[in-house]
């Protein structure tokens, strides 16, 4: 059990998301950052699609009612467990009792908690992502609040046999984090209304700085800057958008569509974010500013394969790490 | 029929049936889903059906955007394997005006009618539903009367209760949550068009045909949702 003293800005239960619904309607919700809550299941050794907690900007406190192990990943939220610092992209040992707590943002601003067994929460639709919008999935279907219990499967007993030596041993290890960036340069592909914008605006997609508006959230980020504009007016009809769609209303602010967009969309898409930048751009905070590279999409596809092969790599080297500890 | 193809992103596939919105266009893409979701080639996620286009997600590991495309063309050749779904016809049973419809006198008087016309106006048309997107179960429905359309408002409300029915520009349509918005309102459901306890969470799918029928504030408190689901 996780006893929520503190429940922090915004901290909800995510998975990968819920597919196979939004041609009901029903947005995939899931973490912002999928390759930190994948690292961070993997490293305490669930399956990588385990509800983890999505800490964002001002985190939670967390009081743990018995041993377990833990990791964070993501952005640097400051974590601390009964007051000291600890280290993140690695797997914890967290006795019963302690309390996690977060302190200033010092990179990015999502950080995801994978405890050993996972976050027990119904599944619903396939997923045990929070729906916010909606008010279900996740806890309750809401964020977190002081006062709360949340449930946490059982370690498995192997793991748990460990957790004496994996407290007392050196373990200095990390797998490595992605570079978060307050002024990424983030790789795009083309949008399918790409060539829909006047010369000017096809060129500034990809030569200027763009600043994370205040009105951003997991719904989509406001970028400002820019000001693009269609060569001339089109009356476009809706179609799916994805996770990455950089659509462009009227005021010519472009708005990238993260975890919880809705599933279709009536403006021109200037371009596609790749998968493998995802992170980084979820990353941002208000205030951050980032920059377009153009990829083609066999790039963005090979760049894709090589990440999965990588944390194939990565599963098999974490899995070695806990053999050494048994 | 001429089908083309472009990626969203590097997990997803356009297809596009047409140009403009057409009755034909409609049946095609319904026609696709279901030969889709009854094949589910090894590397489909999902699909996103709309208006003229359908999503086809997939997952790059398994295949690339040319595979999936050109697998894609191979599967479209066959389209008479899945045989035309029955229409269904779903009503909604509607309490019209008062605390549930406050802007029916609005939508009455923009179009210099009676609250009692534009019941009977909303009443007595025939709808199709288009697709389901903006909302979990939120029906894009066409066929309503241009003597009832009515501008959105100049402010958005705030919060608008679930299953609340309204009207902006030429649309109608009903919404499955609650949700900040700029329609008219002008009545309420009593029937939850979103339900994600059933494995099929969305009440309407594209395609089906809606008749809305005027019902009484004590009809609307007395209405249980098993007695729907037993009419149809």
């Amino acid at each position: 059990m996780l006893q929520i003293i503190k429940g922090g800005l915004q901290t909800t239960v995510q998975d990968l998301g819920r597919y196979g619904y939004q041609k009901f309607g029903v947005i995939t919700s899931g973490a912002m950052d999928p390759y930190a809550h994948r690292l961070a299941n993997l490293l305490v050794g669930n399956d990588e699609n385990a509800a983890t907690f999505e800490v964002t900007l001002v985190g939670p406190t967390i009081q743990f009612e018995r041993d377990m192990f833990i990791a964070l990943c993501g952005g640097n939220l400051s974590p601390k467990i009964d007051g000291h610092a600890v280290d993140f992209w690695r797997p914890l040992a967290v006795k019963g009792g302690s309390t996690l707590s977060f302190g200033a943002p010092k990179a990015g601003c999502r950080c995801y908690l994978a405890v050993s067994g996972g976050i027990s929460v119904p599944e619903l639709m396939n997923s045990r992502s929070t729906y916010l919008r909606a008010e279900i999935g996740g806890f309750q279907g809401r964020s977190l609040k002081a006062g709360d219990r949340v449930e946490v499967n059982p370690t498995p007993a192997k793991q748990l046999a460990s957790f004496d030596k994996a407290l007392s041993k050196d373990t200095d290890w990390q797998v490595p984090a992605p570079r978060y960036s307050t002024a990424p340069v983030i790789r795009m592909m083309k949008g399918r209304h790409y060539e829909l914008f006047d010369e000017e605006s096809r060129k500034s997609a990809f030569t200027d700085f763009f600043t994370v508006s205040s009105n951003s959230d997991r719904m989509g980020y406001r970028l400002e800057g820019g000001a693009l504009a269609l060569e001339e007016p089109a009356e476009l009809i809706s179609e799916a958008v994805a996770f990455g769609s950089i659509q462009v209303p009227a005021d010519g602010n472009p708005i990238v569509l993260l975890a919880d967009r809705q599933t279709t969309g009536g403006y021109p898409k200037i371009g596609q974010i790749a998968s493998v930048d995802l992170p980084l751009v979820s990353q941002l905070k208000p205030g951050d500013r980032l920059r377009f590279q153009e990829v083609t999409l066999q790039e963005a596809q090979r760049l894709w394969i090589e990440q999965e092969h990588r944390i194939q790599q990565l599963k098999i080297s974490i899995q070695l790490k806990w053999e050494e500890w048994e | 029929m001429d089908y083309s193809f472009s990626p969203l992103g590097d997990h997803s596939i356009i297809i596009e049936i047409g140009q403009e919105i057409s009755e034909e266009v409609q049946n095609q893409v319904r026609t696709i889903s279901q030969l889709l979701e009854k094949k589910q080639p090894r590397w489909l996620l999902e699909i996103i059906p709309a208006f003229t286009t359908i999503a086809v997600f997939y997952t790059p590991t398994v295949a690339s955007y040319a595979t999936v495309e050109a697998e894609l063309k191979e599967l479209l050749q066959q389209p008479e394997e899945v045989a035309a779904s029955e229409t269904r016809t779903v009503e909604i049973p509607v309490c019209y005006g008062g605390e549930f419809g406050p802007d029916l006198e609005f939508v009455a008087e923009h179009n210099g009618l009676t609250p009692e016309e534009v019941i009977d106006i909303h009443t007595s048309g025939s709808y199709s539903v288009h697709m389901i997107g903006f909302a979990p179960g939120f029906p894009f429905i066409g066929g309503m009367s241009e003597k009832i359309a009515a501008p959105r408002r100049d402010s958005p409300r705030l919060r608008i209760p679930e299953r609340t029915v309204g009207i902006a520009g030429k649309q109608t349509g009903v919404y499955p949550i609650e949700t900040p918005g700029g329609w008219q309102l002008i009545g309420r459901t009593p029937i939850r068009l979103f339900r994600p306890d059933q494995e099929v969470p969305s009440l309407l799918r594209a395609g089906d045909k809606i008749i809305f029928k005027k019902i009484t504030e004590s009809e609307y408190y007395a209405w249980k949702e098993e007695d729907h689901a037993a009419n149809h």
